[in-house]
C-alpha cells in the first residue's frame, strides 16, 4: 500500500513506470470489483493514456508533480468530459458531460491518472450507497456491511487499494462517514475552498468536494492540488493555497483540542474517542470540554435546508434536454411526471417532496427560514468554541459500519448516522475523519477533527500527529 | 314620457405595467455566451445557459452596473445589499426549471418617472408615475411550435435556448396610470430612458422591451380596486394603448350588463384588435422562492453607486425641461427633439455651433427628419455635421441665401455633407439682396411683359404672382423674397 510520495519517488527514480502503476491499479480493480462494486465506470483506456503521458514527461527529463502518475478514483457526481456521469441515478443514464469539473481538470493538469468513476448514493443522498440505482458497494472490512455514503465507492476503493486516493463530496458527512466506515482518511474542506464547478449539485450551500486517502499526508497533497479560487464558482473563496504538507508535524504542543460535550457518550464509539484524546494529550495537546448546545439541532435543520435546495437543483431533470426520458408520453406534463417517477429513486423523491413542501407558500417561514436560523445558531456555537480551542473532536459516526439492508426500511435511523458530521457542513467548517480504533468485529472507528474556517492546517496537523502516534492506519482489510 | 335617463356612471381605469427590458450586455447574465439576436437556434448557448448538471452561475458585473444605472435613472433607491432568488416552475423553455430572479430584496425600489401626455384636442399635461421596483433576472428560451402557427394544433414544439440567460431588468410600475395613452407614454418614456443610458436598445419587435398590463376599472371617485386582468402580447406602444382602450370598454360593458369580470390573463389580438382570454388565474401560483445558494449577496457600496450615478447622461425629461427654458422651444418641439438621444445631441451641437435654436429645431424636425425617416437612419449617421447645419441656418439668417435655396442644396448636404457656404459659393447661389440690382431686374421684367403690366394696372392684381414667379425664374430663386416683393409692388403700381 504505497503512498503518493513513495510512488512519486519510484517514478522519478524510474523504478516503476506510471503505466505499470496504472496497470496494477486496473488489475486490482478487475480482481476486486465483482465483490466490492466501488466503481460505476472504469476508465482503463484513459488511465493508460494519461499514464503514458506521464512516462513520456519523465523520459523527457521533465519535472513532474507529486500527483503525476497517481491512480485516483472520481466520485460519479463530478462531471468528466466525454465520460458518462450518472450520479448513480437512472435519470442521468447516458449523460456524457461536454465539460470538465474544475477539480478533475486540475488533477488532470497535475498528471493524476483517473481510473474510474466511483459509486455513490443517488445524487449523493444517503449514507450507505444502497440508494445507488446501479449497485451497492461493499465495505472492504466486511463485505456484508455498507461502506457508508454517499461517497461509499471512493472510500471503499481507497481502503481496498483499488486506487491511491479518491475524490468525494460531502454535504452532511458524505466523505467523513464513509471514511470512518472504511478506515481511511477523508476531509471535507471549508465551504468555498474547493470549486464546486462540475459537481452535480445536491444542496448547493452545503456541498463541498474533498479527498480520500490512506494517510493524512496524501490528503494534504490532494487538497493542495484541488483547492483554490475558481472564477466559475461564485461561492469559491479568493484565498492563497499553502503547501499543506508543511503543517504535518508530530508534536501537538500548544494545540488546544476541544471535545464537544454533546457528543461524549460511553458507547463503544465514545470510548474509542476517549482513547484517542489520551493519545492527543500525550502528544502535548491541551484537552478541554466545549459545549455546542445547538449541535443536535443540526440534523433536523439539515433535513429542511438540504432537501429544499435539492428540490430546486433536481428540477432540471425533466427529460427535455438530456438523460432519461420516457417513451411515447401523451402530453408535456405526462412526460415530466413519468420521466421523474421512473428516473428517480425513492430517497431522492422523498427529499424532493420534503423540500418542495418546506418551500411552499405558508410553510416557508415555519420550515426553511427557521432551519436557516438554527444554522446561524450552530455557527455561533462553533464560533464561541473556536474562541477557546484550535480544533474540536468528536466520533465521526455513532457506530461502526452497519449491515447492508439494516437501515433501508427506516430512513430516520439512516439519517442519524450523520448526526456528528452535519453541523460541520451547516457551519461551513473543515472536518476530517481518520481511523481511531477497531471494534470487536474488526470494523474501524473514525475520529472527527473539526477546524475553524480555513484552518485546514490545524486539522491536518492534529490528524497527522495522531496518525503518526498510532498504528490504526497501517491495518489493511483482508481481501 | 318624462322619465329622465339614469345618470350614467363614469368609470376610471387603474393600470400598472410590468416591463421586461433586455439589458444590452454582450454576454449573458450568468455565463459568457453571446446575447446577439437572430442567430441560428441553439448556437448562443453553453453548459451554464443550458443548466447542465454541475454548472454554476456567475454574475456578469456589467449587468449589475446597467441595472443600478437604470434604477438610478428611474429615481429609485439602490439597495446596498440585495440577493438573487430561485423562482421555481416547470416549463421547457426554462433550462433549470427555475429562474434566477430577485424576490424580496430587489436591486432598486421606490422610484418614479415623469411622463408627458399630449392627446389630440386635449390640454397636454405631465404626470409622475411611481416605479415600485426594478430587479435583475434571466430570460427564458423560446418555444417554437411546429406543425401550426400557434400552440393549439401544433404537432410538436422545438426549444431555442439562445434567449435563455439574457439579462433582464423587470420594472414594475405603481398602479398610477389611468388611460391607454398614459400607459403607452410611460412605456415609451421607459424605452427612451433605457436608450439614453445605453443599457438597452428597447427594440420591441425583437423582444428587448416587453410590457404586460394589469388593469381594473372602478366608478370614478371610489377607492376600492376592481378585479384585475392581465394583458399580454402587445408588440408596440400603439398596441398597448389600444389593448387598454379595448379592455376598459369591455370591462365597463361587463359591469353594466352584470357580467362578472374574471381575474385572468388575456392576450391582445393585433389582427382583430381585441383581447382574448388565455387562462384564468384562480389564486396565484406558488413559485417557492428561496435565496439562490450559488450566488453570494450583491453589495453595492456608496462609492460605487455614486460613481455610476455620475456617469448618467442628462435624461429625456431633464432635457425636455431645459429645451423649453434654455431654447424657448414648445413642449412639442422639445419632446420630438429629445426622443432619440442622438437627435438631441445633434441638435445641441448645432445650437452650440451658433445656429438659432428655433431655426435649427425646424430644420431637424422638418426636412432632415423626413430624410432620416425615409432612409431609416439616425441623425447621427448623416454626413452633414452639426456645424454645417449651423452654417446653413446662419446663411439664411444673414440673408446670404434664401430658405428656398437652402432647401435646394439640402439633399446634397444630407447625402455628401460638406460646407453649405462652399456649395453656395461654388454654385453662385448667393442671394441677390442689393436693392439697386433688384430694381434693375424688375425694370427689365416689366419691360419684357408690357401686356401683363397693363392688365395689372387695369386692376387684375392677381398678376402680381406672375411677376414674382418670373422674377424668381429669372434669378433662379436667388432674389431676396421680401425685398423683391417690396420693389415689385412699388414698380407695378408705377
Amino acid at each position: 500500500m504505497a503512498s503518493i510520495r513513495e510512488l512519486h519517488s519510484q517514478l522519478v527514480r524510474k523504478e516503476r513506470s506510471a503505466v505499470e502503476i496504472a496497470e496494477a491499479a486496473l488489475q486490482r480493480i478487475e480482481t476486486l470489483e465483482p465483490q466490492l462494486k466501488s466503481f460505476l465506470h472504469v476508465t482503463a483506456d484513459q488511465a493508460i493514456a494519461q499514464a503514458k503521458a506521464v512516462d513520456q514527461r519523465i523520459a523527457a527529463g521533465e519535472e513532474i508533480s507529486l500527483l503525476a502518475g497517481i491512480p485516483i478514483g472520481i466520485k460519479d457526481n463530478l462531471c468528466t468530459r466525454g465520460i458518462p456521469t450518472t450520479c448513480a441515478s437512472k435519470i442521468l443514464q447516458g449523460f456524457v458531460p461536454p465539460y470538465e469539473s474544475t477539480v478533475t481538470q486540475r488533477l488532470a493538469e497535475a498528471g493524476a491518472v483517473a481510473v474510474g468513476k466511483t459509486n455513490l448514493d443517488e445524487f449523493a443522498m444517503g449514507s450507505s450507497t444502497e440508494n445507488s440505482a446501479y449497485q451497492t458497494t461493499a465495505n472492504p472490512w466486511d463485505l456484508t456491511r455498507v461502506p457508508g455514503g454517499s461517497s461509499g465507492g471512493s472510500a471503499a476503493a481507497v481502503a481496498a487499494d483499488e486506487c491511491v486516493v479518491a475524490l468525494g463530496s460531502d454535504t452532511g458527512g458524505s466523505i467523513r462517514q464513509p471514511a470512518a466506515f472504511c478506515g481511511v482518511v477523508g476531509l471535507k474542506p471549508t465551504y468555498g475552498l474547493v470549486s464546486r464547478y462540475g459537481l452535480v449539485a445536491y444542496a448547493s450551500s452545503l456541498d463541498q468536494i474533498g479527498p480520500f486517502s490512506r494517510s493524512v499526508e496524501d490528503t494534504a497533497i490532494l487538497l493542495g492540488a484541488i483547492a483554490g479560487h475558481d472564477p466559475k464558482d461564485a461561492t469559491s473563496l479568493k484565498v492563497e493555497v499553502p503547501d499543506y504538507t508543511q503543517f504535518l508535524k508530530p508534536s501537538l504542543a500548544g494545540i488546544k483540542v476541544g471535545v464537544i460535550t454533546e457528543t461524549v457518550t460511553d458507547s463503544p464509539a465514545g470510548q474509542a474517542m476517549q482513547a484517542a484524546l489520551e493519545v492527543l494529550q500525550g502528544l502535548g495537546a491541551e484537552i478541554r470540554e466545549i459545549s455546542c448546545p445547538r449541535f443536535a439541532y443540526g440534523l433536523p435543520a439539515y433535513y429542511i435546508i438540504a432537501p429544499s435546495e435539492a428540490s430546486a437543483n433536481l428540477a432540471r431533470y425533466d427529460g427535455v434536454k438530456y438523460g432519461y426520458r420516457v417513451e411515447e408520453a401523451e402530453t408535456l406534463i405526462d412526460m415530466y411526471c413519468r420521466t421523474r417517477a421512473e428516473g428517480f429513486g425513492s430517497e431522492v423523491k422523498r427529499r424532493i417532496m420534503i423540500g418542495t413542501y418546506a418551500l411552499s407558500a405558508g410553510y416557508y417561514d415555519a420550515y426553511y427560514l427557521k432551519a436557516q436560523k438554527v444554522r446561524t445558531l450552530i455557527k455561533q456555537d462553533f464560533e464561541a468554541a473556536f474562541a477557546e480551542v484550535d480544533v474540536l473532536v468528536s466520533p465521526t459516526t455513532p457506530t461502526t459500519a452497519f449491515k447492508a439492508g439494516e437501515k433501508t426500511a427506516d430512513p430516520l435511523s439512516m439519517y442519524l448516522s450523520d448526526l456528528m458530521t452535519i453541523p460541520v457542513n451547516l457551519a461551513g467548517l473543515p472536518g476530517l475523519s481518520l481511523p481511531c480504533g477497531f471494534d470487536e468485529a474488526g470494523l474501524p472507528y473514525g475520529l472527527q477533527i473539526i477546524g475553524n474556517v480555513l484552518r485546514e492546517d490545524q486539522v491536518l496537523h492534529t490528524a497527522y500527529a495522531y496518525e503518526q502516534a498510532t498504528e490504526w492506519h497501517l491495518r489493511q482489510p483482508a481481501l | 314620457m318624462t322619465a329622465t335617463a339614469p345618470v350614467k356612471t363614469e368609470y376610471e381605469a387603474v393600470i400598472g405595467l410590468e416591463t421586461h427590458v433586455q439589458l444590452g450586455t454582450a454576454t449573458k447574465i450568468f455565463s459568457n455566451a453571446s446575447t446577439e439576436f437572430g442567430a441560428d437556434p441553439n448556437t448562443h448557448i453553453d453548459p451554464v445557459v443550458l443548466g447542465l448538471p454541475g454548472t454554476l452561475p456567475v454574475l456578469n458585473q456589467k449587468v449589475l452596473e446597467y441595472a443600478v444605472k437604470a434604477g438610478l435613472a428611474l429615481n429609485c433607491q439602490i439597495a446596498p445589499y440585495s440577493k438573487f432568488d430561485r423562482k421555481q416552475y416547470f416549463y421547457p423553455d426554462l433550462p433549470k426549471n427555475y429562474q434566477i430572479s430577485q424576490y424580496d430584496l430587489p436591486i432598486a425600489e421606490h422610484g418614479w418617472i415623469e411622463i408627458e401626455v399630449a392627446e389630440k384636442g386635449k390640454e397636454p399635461y405631465t404626470k409622475k408615475i411611481g416605479v415600485t421596483r426594478l430587479h435583475m433576472e434571466e430570460d427564458a428560451g423560446k418555444l417554437v411550435h411546429a406543425g401550426s402557427d400557434r400552440l393549439a394544433g401544433s404537432t410538436h414544439s422545438l426549444v431555442d435556448y439562445n434567449r435563455a440567460g439574457v439579462a433582464l431588468a423587470e420594472i414594475v410600475s405603481e398602479p398610477d396610470l389611468r388611460t391607454g395613452k398614459e400607459a403607452a407614454e410611460y412605456a415609451q418614456e421607459l424605452r427612451r430612458i433605457m436608450r439614453y443610458l445605453g443599457v438597452s436598445d428597447g427594440n420591441m419587435a425583437e423582444g428587448s422591451l416587453r410590457c404586460d398590463v394589469n388593469i381594473s376599472i372602478r366608478p370614478k371617485g371610489t377607492e376600492k380596486f376592481g378585479t384585475k386582468v392581465e394583458i399580454k402580447n402587445m408588440n408596440s406602444f400603439n398596441a398597448i394603448q389600444r389593448a387598454i382602450e379595448f379592455e376598459i370598454e369591455r370591462q365597463i360593458r361587463c359591469l353594466e350588463t352584470g357580467e362578472p369580470i374574471v381575474q385572468e390573463t388575456r392576450l391582445w389580438d393585433e389582427g382583430k384588435q381585441v383581447t382574448k382570454s388565455m387562462r384564468s388565474k384562480e389564486g396565484s401560483s406558488d413559485y417557492r422562492y428561496f435565496p439562490e445558494p450559488d450566488l453570494g449577496p450583491i453589495e453595492v457600496s456608496e462609492t460605487q453607486r455614486e460613481t455610476w450615478r455620475s456617469e448618467l447622461p442628462e435624461l429625456p425629461a431633464q432635457k425636455r425641461h431645459r429645451y423649453a427654458e434654455q431654447y424657448g422651444l414648445s413642449a412639442y418641439d422639445a419632446r420630438v427633439l429629445t426622443d432619440e438621444k442622438s437627435t438631441a445631441d445633434y441638435y445641441e451641437a448645432t445650437v452650440a455651433a451658433g445656429a438659432d435654436a428655433k431655426q435649427a429645431a425646424n430644420w431637424l424636425m422638418g426636412d432632415i427628419a423626413a430624410y432620416v425617416n425615409a432612409n431609416k437612419l439616425l441623425v447621427s449617421d448623416l454626413p452633414l455635421q452639426p456645424q454645417d447645419l449651423a452654417e446653413l441656418v446662419n446663411l439664411i439668417e444673414a440673408g446670404t441665401i434664401s430658405g428656398k435655396i437652402a432647401k435646394e442644396i439640402l439633399p446634397e448636404l444630407l447625402e455628401k455633407g460638406g460646407s453649405p457656404k462652399a456649395i453656395v459659393e461654388a454654385k453662385g447661389l448667393t442671394q441677390i439682396s442689393d436693392p439697386a440690382q433688384i430694381e434693375a431686374l424688375v425694370d427689365e421684367l416689366l419691360a419684357a411683359h408690357p401686356t401683363e403690366l397693363e392688365q395689372f394696372r387695369a386692376g387684375k392684381t392677381k398678376l402680381q404672382g406672375f411677376f414674382v414667379g418670373q422674377l424668381m425664374k429669372k434669378t433662379g430663386g436667388r432674389v431676396d423674397p421680401k425685398l423683391s416683393n417690396q420693389i415689385l409692388n412699388q414698380k407695378l403700381k408705377g
